[in-house]
């Protein structure tokens, strides 16, 4: 099971590929390439710091470690989905939604996988939780950003429809029902696609990754499926923790639509 | 028999009020006023849409002791321009009142109607239909004859005018025009400037 290993000669090769293509995307006047850079060298320098730490942590297995690492994560998570908003709640609620919506269901999913599934001694290993928690806050954070975005604009531009049903008596959750629909298919429909195309499509990262790295591929096969399983549900569940949390936000305690709340 | 009464009622965005009117059971008041002087932001005090200082109650019971949803049921509100979110008329109304439909131009068939096919004098009318069929015991109805014309605007008044007499409603008129005003209400109010002036009848 030996990983045949990469020189930095080898990764230079790779990267003359992306420079190569910035170079042609500046020729085309698409401007791209300043963002392709960036992008390629944010991807070098970040996972270069991971690895340095994660070599560290491995070493060390404190829990603490773990745990730092991981608010780190998901303190990163949080401000991703607050980026990706057009119309935001105003002051913390959007942020403390996002991040915890992530952490409830991303930790809780992790937990489960760790001790009952996985098994690992001791539960937290480094090698399996980090990983883990990555894909899982990771994935989780994609389909809250799209929902949370999704529902706050409807939201927004369907405001004199959702008034109308409340004038007519219905009660807050009836009336964004349908719009909260629409926010949650678009967070999963990511998470979906992926299962229904995995391995006739696309080939799983994580496997692939994984068989690249010599590991037996019929157990690789089981991670990549344990992965998506543990995925749709962490960001399904969290989708709907975010949507509560946000249609709660949305309307005051007497039914009213609080469009003041978003920017 | 149902009075809606407000004290001191003072409501966004630019602090109007302090309001105090009552509008008794089985009667009619006319708001008149210029665009922009807040009779609707009245209407969505008044219907709990908005937030307000003061307090409004439906004979005895104060808006804040009934959920917010039950209290509209009860003190509904008719908006400017009707809004429909399925995609036909029938799915928007439950234990329709078959009457009503028939009263203000329309039969049961129009349940079936897709609502991109509706003018926006049918919509108004059906809004009304719709609204009525909560069976409210105060209306707050926001121009609700603007689109029409003048047979349909009687349909709709002498509909109104029944409904109040049979349930002791109470109503609240918003018009642009001084003589559907006058014509309706048993009290006229005109709103400008920031005051609520009630006007005295001339023919009595």
């Amino acid at each position: 099971m030996n990983v045949i290993p990469l020189s930095a000669i080898d990764l230079s090769i790779a990267a003359i590929l992306v420079l190569a293509l910035a170079g042609l995307s500046f020729r085309l006047r698409l401007e791209l390439s300043g963002q392709i850079l960036v992008a390629a060298l944010r991807t070098t320098v970040q996972l270069l710091l991971v690895g340095l730490i994660l070599r560290l942590v491995f070493a060390s297995k404190e829990p603490i470690w773990i745990c730092l690492f991981g608010a780190v994560m998901i303190i990163a998570a949080g401000r991703e989905v607050i980026a990706r908003q057009s119309r935001r709640l105003k002051g913390w609620s959007g942020y403390g939604i996002g991040a915890g919506s992530i952490f409830l269901s991303s930790v809780a999913v992790l937990l489960l996988t760790l001790t009952v599934i996985v098994g690992a001694d001791p539960w937290y290993t480094p090698r399996y939780a980090i990983p883990l928690l990555g894909m899982l806050a990771g994935n989780t954070m994609t389909g809250i950003a799209l929902s949370m975005n999704t529902l706050t604009l409807a939201v927004s531009q369907n405001r004199s429809i959702i008034e109308q049903r409340l004038l007519l008596g219905q009660d807050r959750s009836q009336a964004i029902a349908d719009l909260r629909r629409e926010g949650m298919k678009a967070g999963m429909i990511p998470s979906i696609n992926a299962m229904a195309t995995a391995g006739i499509v696309s080939m799983p990262g994580m496997m692939t990754g994984q068989i690249l790295a010599g590991s037996p591929v019929i157990e690789a096969v089981k991670y990549q499926i344990l992965i998506m399983f543990t995925i749709s549900a962490t960001t399904g569940f969290g989708i709907l923790l975010a949507l509560s949390f946000v249609a709660w936000r949305l309307f005051d305690e007497r039914h009213r639509l609080r469009l003041d709340r978003l920017q | 028999m149902s009075r809606l009464r407000a004290e001191n009622l003072v409501y966004r965005p630019e602090q109007k009020g302090p309001f105090s009117f009552i509008i008794e059971a089985s009667s009619c008041l006319g708001l008149t006023g210029p665009s922009g002087s807040g009779k609707t932001l009245l209407l969505r005090a008044l219907a709990d849409l908005d937030p307000y200082k003061g307090l409004v109650f439906l004979d005895d019971s104060e808006c804040s002791s009934l959920p917010a949803p039950a209290w509209r049921r009860q003190v509904g509100m008719l908006p400017a321009e009707s809004q429909w979110w399925q995609p036909s008329v029938g799915e928007h109304v439950e234990d329709l009142d078959e009457n009503l439909l028939l009263r203000i131009g329309f039969d049961r068939d129009v349940l079936g109607w897709s609502i991109s096919r509706l003018s926006s004098g049918e919509k108004q009318r059906l809004a009304l239909v719709r609204l009525l069929a909560n069976k409210p015991r105060a209306l707050l109805l926001d121009e609700p004859t603007k689109s029409l014309d003048s047979e349909n605007v009687q349909k709709m008044e002498s509909l109104v005018a029944d409904y109040r007499e049979k349930t002791g409603c109470s109503v609240l008129w918003v018009t642009h025009d001084e003589e559907q005003a006058s014509r309706l209400g048993q009290t006229r109010f005109h709103l400008k400037a920031g005051n609520l002036v009630e006007i005295e009848r001339s023919d009595r």
